[in-house]
């Protein structure tokens, strides 16, 4: 069976620099994927690359057997439209570190809005699926507040309630728990597990080791731009074979 | 051993002699000015009292209203465009946004109103052809750029070059986590614009769009100078007859303080409601 994701040889640059230097990666359905890495390891471009929101220069990216972001005719490949990138992206949930809410819309609002919008759910039936999936992470109870009026932990979980929405094949997590503070990690953790364990594909960018080794498959480790290590989070944490593995790892523990 | 609570200590507040004779002498001087403009009879009041619901003066304030309204509306909806132009990854479409924007907010409106008063002279005719094919519509331009056409066009065409810039800054205060949230949920480019990004900036946008319609209101009494019978021009009207000068224009003021100060209020309101969220 095809892998969920497949990437081969991406390539990713910001004018001079090159984020992403040949990355080659399979993640298989229903399985989690943990990524880890110093900051400007280009973990999180890597994900922004899998959904699109990055243009890739170089390589080819699969999802769902599907290429991203382009199409493919006699050995070349031509870039789609806008719109065609939307279509692929409904497939695909992602989770930011900064939550990215509509501030504008309620809870509720802002699960609904993808749904009604991008699917044409009936609005009736797209509440109640909203009002199931918020009770699922546990803020049946907040779904009339504005994110202003939530903690971050909280927005943080109606993110991905609302991610979930669209009933996506894979989620792509981008640190979800940085920007939090200490006390509020454990709720977002506690769904995400949750959501490992009802079989969801997963690729999670975080800096949370045991997370990584309690929900992992497959733990890989990033740095300038190119998989440095991989394997089970239990052997990459407790046994790193790389030197600049070792030495992250003694940094961040 | 119980201690006797410590005596109350007295704080003397610092004296403002000099504030205290400011405000005295800023009343005596305001009381003057009054109390001239009540009893000299040059003001007229009795005049001014009946030209204030003349049936004249209102449909000039009824045509001030219109002006306003839709001067608005053309600049709001052109600005749009020029905003999202100016935004554009298209160095062609921002240029030329930016070349609007410049040339219609340094020529004075007052200027361009005389412009298109005139256009007469500059094309006699108009006409709308396929190029190089046959006409579809040709007019002498005298009947169609009525005094109302111009007036529509100095203030509208102006005040969008204006309303571009604050529609502009509106856009760009959305965050981009917001556009990126959006599409990641497979959203296409149109409804992250109407759905997500504008919304957000109206925030920023309506306090300022109501500073420009009040000012609106006060550009519409320029549209005098190329004979439209707006407020101002219909008291002119009125006082070339009676030489009434001085209390028409009293009339005419106190219509656009009242105008302007329920503006104003309305502002407040939705101001409080945009902050709110």
């Amino acid at each position: 069976m095809d892998p969920m994701v497949r990437i081969r040889g991406l390539h990713k640059r910001y004018g001079e620099t090159e984020v992403l230097r040949g990355i080659d990666l399979d993640v298989p359905a229903g399985s989690v994927m943990c990524i880890i890495g110093p900051s400007g390891s280009g973990k999180s471009t890597l994900l922004s690359c899998i959904n699109h929101l990055e243009r890739i220069d170089g390589g080819r990216l699969w999802v769902g057997g599907d290429l991203v972001g382009y199409r493919e005719r006699n050995g070349r490949l031509y870039e789609l439209p806008e719109r065609q990138v939307a279509g692929m992206r409904q497939k695909v949930g992602m989770v930011f570190q900064q939550f990215n809410l509509f501030q504008h819309m309620t809870a509720l609002q802002n699960i609904i809005e993808a749904p009604v919008q991008v699917k044409r759910v009936r609005p009736a039936q797209a509440r109640q699926r909203a009002m199931e999936l918020l009770d699922r992470v546990g803020l049946a109870a907040k779904h009339a507040m504005f994110p202003a009026q939530l903690s971050g932990g909280e927005q943080q979980r109606v993110a991905i309630a609302r991610a979930l929405a669209m009933d996506p094949q894979l989620m792509l997590f981008d640190e979800p728990t940085s920007a939090l503070d200490a006390e509020l990690v454990g709720e977002v953790l506690a769904v995400m597990k949750d959501l490992a364990r009802s079989g969801m594909t997963m690729m999670v960018v975080t800096h949370e080791l045991a997370f990584a080794r309690e929900v992992g498959d497959e733990l890989i480790f990033m740095d300038a731009g190119l998989v440095i290590e991989r394997g089970a989070p239990r052997e990459v944490l407790g046994a790193p074979k790389e030197r600049r593995t070792r030495d992250f790892l003694s940094r961040v523990l | 051993m119980a201690e006797d609570p410590p005596a109350p200590q007295i704080v003397v507040p610092l004296r403002h002699p000099w504030t205290w004779l400011a405000s005295a002498l800023v009343v005596l001087i305001a009381g003057l000015v009054l109390f001239s403009v009540a009893t000299n009879p040059a003001f007229e009041w009795p005049v001014v009292a009946q030209y204030m619901l003349d049936g004249q003066i209102l449909l000039g304030l009824s045509r001030t209203l219109e002006l306003t309204v839709a001067a608005m509306l053309i600049g709001l909806a052109i600005g749009t465009v020029l905003a999202i132009m100016r935004l554009s990854r298209n160095p062609l479409l921002s240029t030329l946004s930016w070349l609007y924007i410049w040339f219609f907010r340094s020529v004075p409106v007052l200027v361009q109103l005389i412009f298109w008063y005139n256009f007469a002279a500059l094309y006699s005719t108009i006409t709308l052809r396929v190029p190089f094919g046959p006409v579809l519509y040709a007019a002498n331009t005298n009947t169609l750029i009525t005094p109302l056409f111009a007036a529509l066009a100095g203030l509208g065409l102006a005040q969008a070059a204006y309303t571009a810039e604050v529609i502009r800054a509106g856009i760009v205060s959305v965050p981009h986590g917001q556009t990126r949230a959006a599409k990641a949920l497979g959203m296409r480019p149109m409804p992250i614009f109407r759905r997500i990004v504008f919304p957000q900036a109206m925030r920023v946008i309506i306090p300022p769009v109501g500073n420009e319609v009040i000012s609106m209101v006060k550009s519409t009494s320029l549209v005098s100078v190329i004979a439209l019978a707006e407020l101002l021009y219909t008291a002119q009207l009125i006082y070339s007859r009676t030489y009434e000068t001085i209390p028409l224009l009293i009339v005419a003021s106190l219509w656009y303080l009242i105008i302007v100060s329920v503006l104003t209020a309305g502002q407040h309101v939705l101001e409080r409601r945009y902050r709110q969220r």
